[in-house]
């Protein structure tokens, strides 16, 4: 009963990971650049769903929305301002810009809400007795879940099967055809900026309400295993994400629970290594060779 | 096999030192460049460039490797910016426009490297043509308005009905970089005529295909321009295709237009001669 109660907690936990991996993934998939900002804008998302309720007195809906509204256009303004500029640049300067942006959220986030950690409440609260009162499993759980997979089919649906879904597809693979077959790549990764970011502040939320103490640093760690779930389970590959997010969430509950508490992170790090050794694309992700 | 004859409108000259076919005189040119040219560094690799073409015209780029036809394509979607002269789409200067924008305007290309998005399906790549054609917003894509079904829907059927042009339909859902070669290469076009264009720029259609499937392609080139009632400009090494349906033909060599006329008048030209097979002794 201990096991499946762990295991719920490690699917939950996994979940929010892997709504966060999902926007790496995508800004990876589209622009070809690893946002290291995005866990940053994470916990802009929960500061303002915390200050929208506990200031402002909105009711939970309305602050989440808020939340994905400031994040979607944080997100657009950090591309356009930051990363756009360099289009063409390497990569390298690109990486370095992103972890410029992730310290300048953060600091900002100092400024705005001081370095003390907030109290945040949970969007839900309660818990769900099954089994006669042996398995408790909490409404955030099941919430977290329920829009993870939401989250999951909508935008499997959206990238599969809508104009601007196929428009992300084509920019990935080739934006000067896309180009000229009249698609506008700077707006496509723009938007492909905004689904992220606002995906990121649901997580925000989620995360908040899982772990309550909010600080200018909650989105680091989070981030970081994210950004790992996403490389684990492929990046670039929206499955992937999915799975890698779960996977990781599960390995560190687990071993949080029957291996060691302060070894969980380094345990979590060492599957991953052993599955880059022997898959280096990921575990969904394709191999492509590169081109000579 | 037989040699088919294209039937091919009276030329007919033009102020630009172009000429075009008489059915099209009435109507506007669909393109007009005069004095386009650009420079890498010191390399002038296209000079004074002045080409117009009408607007149902089937057109011909030719000229040694090198000579600058690519370049010229490129200058025409702006995929360089012209350092010199001006490029008149439908009469609207084009100067100061994006790639994205010149699409919108009416050119659309294909590549002399097959350029097809290989993971997408193929109907996704005719789909990806027709984006600027499917008008609902982000928001209605991610909750599937009713706007969505009914232009997603649209957009299924359009995409099919260009893909009838090849007889491709029955392929609409295998990825794209499964097909075979000559089936790529009929991809491109179709999703370059999914944009909607009044100009079609073909690089070396012909490239890589055997003679009675160039023969083939000449028939559908000439299907296409009937049908959609476009201009099409194209470059090509095979000279079969070039005089068996191109009406206007320009000749380029080291960036300069050395030759412009029909088919016969190129044939006979010394110049053009000369930039092929060298000087007669």
């Amino acid at each position: 009963m201990e096991f499946l109660n762990n295991l719920i907690i490690g699917v939950s936990l996994g979940s929010i990971y892997a709504i966060i991996a999902l926007g790496y993934t995508m800004v990876y998939g589209i622009a070809k650049m690893l946002n290291f900002a995005h866990g940053d804008v994470i916990m802009v998302g929960g500061y303002i769903s915390f200050c929208t309720t506990f200031y402002l007195d909105m009711p939970v809906w309305l602050s989440v929305l808020a939340a994905v509204a400031v994040c979607t256009v944080l997100g657009v303004v950090i591309e356009g301002l930051a990363y756009r500029p360099l289009r063409q640049a390497t990569s390298l300067a690109v990486l370095i810009t992103a972890i410029g942006v992730s310290y300048f959220l953060q600091n900002t986030a100092m400024l705005i809400w001081s370095p003390t950690p907030k109290f945040y409440t949970a969007v839900v609260s309660g818990s769900l007795s099954l089994l006669g009162g042996q398995l408790q499993v909490s409404y955030v759980s099941i919430l977290t879940v329920a829009v993870c997979l939401l989250i999951m089919v909508v935008l499997t649906l959206f990238i599969s099967k809508s104009k601007l879904g196929k428009a992300m597809r084509a920019c990935s693979e080739d934006k000067g055809a896309a180009q000229l077959m009249g698609i506008n790549v700077n707006r496509t990764i723009s938007i492909t900026f905004a689904i992220g970011s606002a995906l990121a502040a649901i997580a925000g939320v989620l995360l908040c309400s899982y772990t309550p103490q909010l600080s200018p640093t909650t989105g680091t760690q989070p981030g970081i295993k994210a950004f790992t779930a996403a490389v684990f389970g492929g990046i670039g590959s929206i499955p992937g994400a999915f799975l890698g997010g779960l996977l990781l969430g599960i390995i560190e509950s687990l071993a949080k629970a029957y291996l060691s508490t302060n070894l969980a992170s380094a345990i979590v790090f060492a599957v991953l290594i052993l599955v880059l050794l022997f898959r280096p694309s990921g575990l969904l992700g394709k191999y492509v060779p590169e081109k000579v | 096999m037989a040699e088919k004859k294209f039937e091919k409108g009276k030329m007919v000259p033009v102020p630009s030192r172009s000429i075009i076919p008489e059915r099209d005189l009435d109507k506007s040119p669909v393109l007009e460049c005069s004095h386009l040219g650009i420079d890498f560094g010191g390399l002038k690799a296209v000079a004074d460039f002045n080409l117009t073409i009408g607007r149902t015209e089937i057109a011909g780029l030719i000229g040694p490797n090198g000579a600058g036809k690519t370049t010229v394509f490129n200058l025409l979607t702006k995929v360089y910016q012209p350092t010199r002269g001006t490029i008149l789409l439908d009469g609207v200067d084009t100067a100061g426009k994006s790639t994205t924008q010149i699409n919108r305007m009416g050119i659309a290309r294909t590549f002399q490297n097959i350029r097809l998005f290989s993971n997408l399906s193929v109907e996704d790549n005719v789909k990806v043509g027709l984006h600027n054609q499917e008008k609902y917003s982000t928001l209605s894509g991610i909750l599937r308005f009713p706007t969505y079904w009914k232009h997603e829907r649209a957009a299924h059927q359009r995409a099919m009905e260009l893909l009838s042009i090849f007889d491709m339909q029955d392929l609409a859902h295998h990825q794209a970089g499964s097909l075979p070669y000559g089936a790529q290469r009929r991809l491109e076009i179709v999703r370059a005529l999914a944009t909607n264009p009044s100009l079609l720029l073909l690089d070396e259609p012909a490239a890589g295909m055997n003679p009675s499937e160039t023969a083939e392609l000449m028939e559908n080139i000439v299907k296409i321009r009937d049908t959609f009632h476009i201009a099409i400009m194209l470059i090509e090494h095979d000279m079969s295709l070039v005089m068996g349906i191109c009406e206007g033909i320009c000749v380029l060599n080291f960036g300069q237009v050395i030759a412009k006329g029909t088919a016969e008048e190129i044939q006979s030209n010394p110049t053009v001669i000369e930039a092929y097979l060298g000087k007669q002794q």
